[in-house]
């Protein structure tokens, strides 16, 4: 065993290689954002590989700038997850539990909203938002960029609520627990992990929602930093030191979620889409 | 088992001092269900089922910009759909939607199961390398496409640079030439869903039984032969859910063609979904948008049959 230990190995650490490579051609143009956000005096000139000295002054103008358009994406992606997870969560525990009569159609209905464009929820949904006032509002852009969230948590979350056991639930209703009671103290902490990704996917759906920011403002009162980046570039051409330092703050709740949820992630990404 | 849950409840309320009736208890017991499921399905019927309908009435209306001032859209026939059909850009609009995504799906699902079968074997730091990959994907797309915008620039872009250093020309107008436009935005979506492809397909391997492996190394079948005869086909209903997903998100995609080129140069990348946007919320003209907007959505219809079924096979 131990003679044959040599050659496997170096050919292991021959593939953590060719994976380092992989790696590096993928986040090459992230490391460029990066890169460029801290050349910002070189606006439309060529940018070094490496930055001489890191100088800030780009990532301080794009704070000025569009800070609070960070904050607007903040408070609106976190008023989606809310609505989102209030309204997905007991429909996941309905679907899996009742046996009510329409929950297949229902199920089926919820897999078939992931083919409706959003331009076309857009096109629909301005005019109507226009004869209810809720264009240039918080709660409108919060409501749509829901609905990004919602037919994927019903689906992640039914699929793990159909296993909670059944015992369980029928101890607490013995114990007198009315169907609300038991969904809160009983299956909600049982389901503690789809509810974190369930929430991660429909903050991380919201804060990168471009098209109802777009097409559901007319007026600069509610901007998220994906509208308030596109509207940069058009306006500040040859600053793209700004621009990028931008991006990269734009970035930053991706990366900090891959690196504190990345279970929940990969997760997400397999049970959402496969089950 | 639903019945026995009933059976034990009803009798378990003690707050019910009359002698409780069974039929009442049972309807407000459904009723109580019902408001589990309600604010749901009255949510995706308000911004999923009601927009299907009202982008169907839409295309048969006259909207002008003046239309939300005096709130008027008269019908005028299928005066939008002849016109739609009339304009020269419709047909381009359908043919780059199509090159778009078959070229995307393309190269996103061949790399990414490249990278799935690379990262299935076991390796030092394999799984830190394989999270990481996902990181483009995570970032907003409006996003990746500005930071793409910069790379691809023609004249300081560091695509050219890197190009010219090797001596490989390095002038070409990545996002500014009408006949290479519509490459490059293929190629960076291309980036864009490596990962998740990855991540599925990498998925469904982990789930092929060993043995499987084992007995055709026993066979001495060779590695392509082993990739064509157990891989490919345990991998199947897997690779369907992958790529009809992928087609459905693939079809819709407007933000990443905004970023690039804004649907440019003269209209070389301006797709179906582009095209929905431009009639009607740069232009105004809400009816033409709608009718975009309405074969949009039968051509993913047309798919959705196909996802439907596979989702039917791999579910039970």
């Amino acid at each position: 065993m131990a003679a044959h230990a040599p050659a496997p190995s170096r050919r292991r650490w021959g593939s953590t290689v060719a994976g380092l490579l992989v790696l590096g051609v993928m986040l090459f143009p992230l490391y460029w954002m990066l890169n460029t956000a801290l050349q910002p005096e070189s606006g439309l000139l060529q940018v070094d590989p490496v930055p001489s000295g890191p100088d800030l002054s780009g990532f301080s103008k794009a704070l000025t700038d569009q800070g609070g358009h960070l904050l607007t994406s903040l408070l609106v992606s976190s008023g989606a997850v809310a609505i989102c997870l209030a309204v997905s969560a007991p429909a996941a525990y309905g679907l899996a539990r009742f046996g009510l009569r329409g929950s297949r159609t229902i199920v089926f209905g919820t897999l078939i909203t992931q083919m409706v464009p959003g331009i076309v929820i857009a096109n629909a949904l301005y005019n109507s938002y226009v004869d209810l006032g809720l264009v240039n509002s918080y709660f409108g852009l919060m409501l749509a960029d829901a609905s990004l969230g919602i037919p994927f948590s019903i689906v992640l979350m039914r699929s793990f609520m159909v296993s909670v056991p059944g015992e369980v639930i029928e101890a607490a209703e013995i114990d007198g627990a009315g169907p609300v009671r038991v969904f809160l103290r009983v299956v909600l902490p049982m389901s503690r992990n789809s509810l974190i990704t369930s929430g991660l996917f429909a903050f991380l759906f919201a804060w990168s929602d471009f098209m109802f920011a777009l097409t559901l403002n007319t007026t600069d009162d509610v901007k998220p930093i994906t509208l308030g980046i596109y509207q940069y570039i058009g306006a500040h051409v040859g600053d793209w030191g700004a621009v990028m330092a931008a991006s990269v703050l734009s970035a930053v709740p991706a990366a900090i979620l891959l690196v504190l949820a990345q279970k929940y992630i990969a997760a997400g990404i397999t049970g959402g889409s496969v089950k | 088992m639903t019945t026995s849950v009933t059976a034990v409840a009803s009798s378990g309320t003690p707050v019910d001092t009359q002698t409780p009736d069974p039929a009442r208890t049972r309807r407000r017991r459904r009723l109580a269900q019902w408001g589990f499921v309600a604010p749901a399905v009255v949510f995706m019927l308000l911004f999923f089922g009601y927009p299907l309908v009202r982008n169907v009435v839409m295309s048969f209306q006259h909207y002008t910009p003046k239309t939300f001032f005096t709130g008027e859209a008269p019908f005028n026939g299928t005066d939008n759909w002849s016109s739609v059909f009339h304009d020269v850009l419709f047909g381009k609009a359908l043919w780059h939607t199509l090159v778009f995504t078959a070229g995307s799906l393309l190269g996103q699902f061949c790399i990414g199961l490249a990278l799935a079968v690379f990262f299935n074997r076991r390796f030092p730091l394999g799984g830190v390398l394989r999270s990481l990959i996902l990181l483009p994907w995570l970032v907003p797309m409006v996003v990746s496409g500005i930071v793409w915008r910069r790379i691809l620039d023609q004249d300081t872009g560091v695509l050219n640079t890197f190009l010219d250093t090797l001596g490989l020309g390095g002038h070409t107008p990545w996002l500014t030439s009408p006949d290479m436009a519509l490459l490059s935005v293929v190629l960076v979506n291309v980036w864009i869903g490596i990962p998740f492809n990855m991540v599925i397909l990498y998925g469904g391997l982990q789930e092929i039984p060993r043995e499987l492996y084992e007995a055709a190394s026993l066979d001495g079948a060779s590695a392509w032969r082993t990739f064509r005869s157990v891989t490919l086909p345990m991998l199947k209903p897997v690779i369907t859910v992958v790529l009809v997903l992928g087609f459905m998100s693939t079809v819709k995609i407007l933000d990443l063609i905004l970023a690039l080129t804004d649907g440019g140069p003269a209209d070389a990348t301006q797709t179906l979904g582009t095209l929905t946007y431009q009639n009607s919320f740069v232009e105004l003209d809400f009816g033409a948008g709608a009718v975009v907007g309405n074969v949009l959505i039968i051509v993913s219809a047309v798919f959705a049959v196909f996802y439907l079924r596979a989702n039917r096979t791999e579910g039970k």
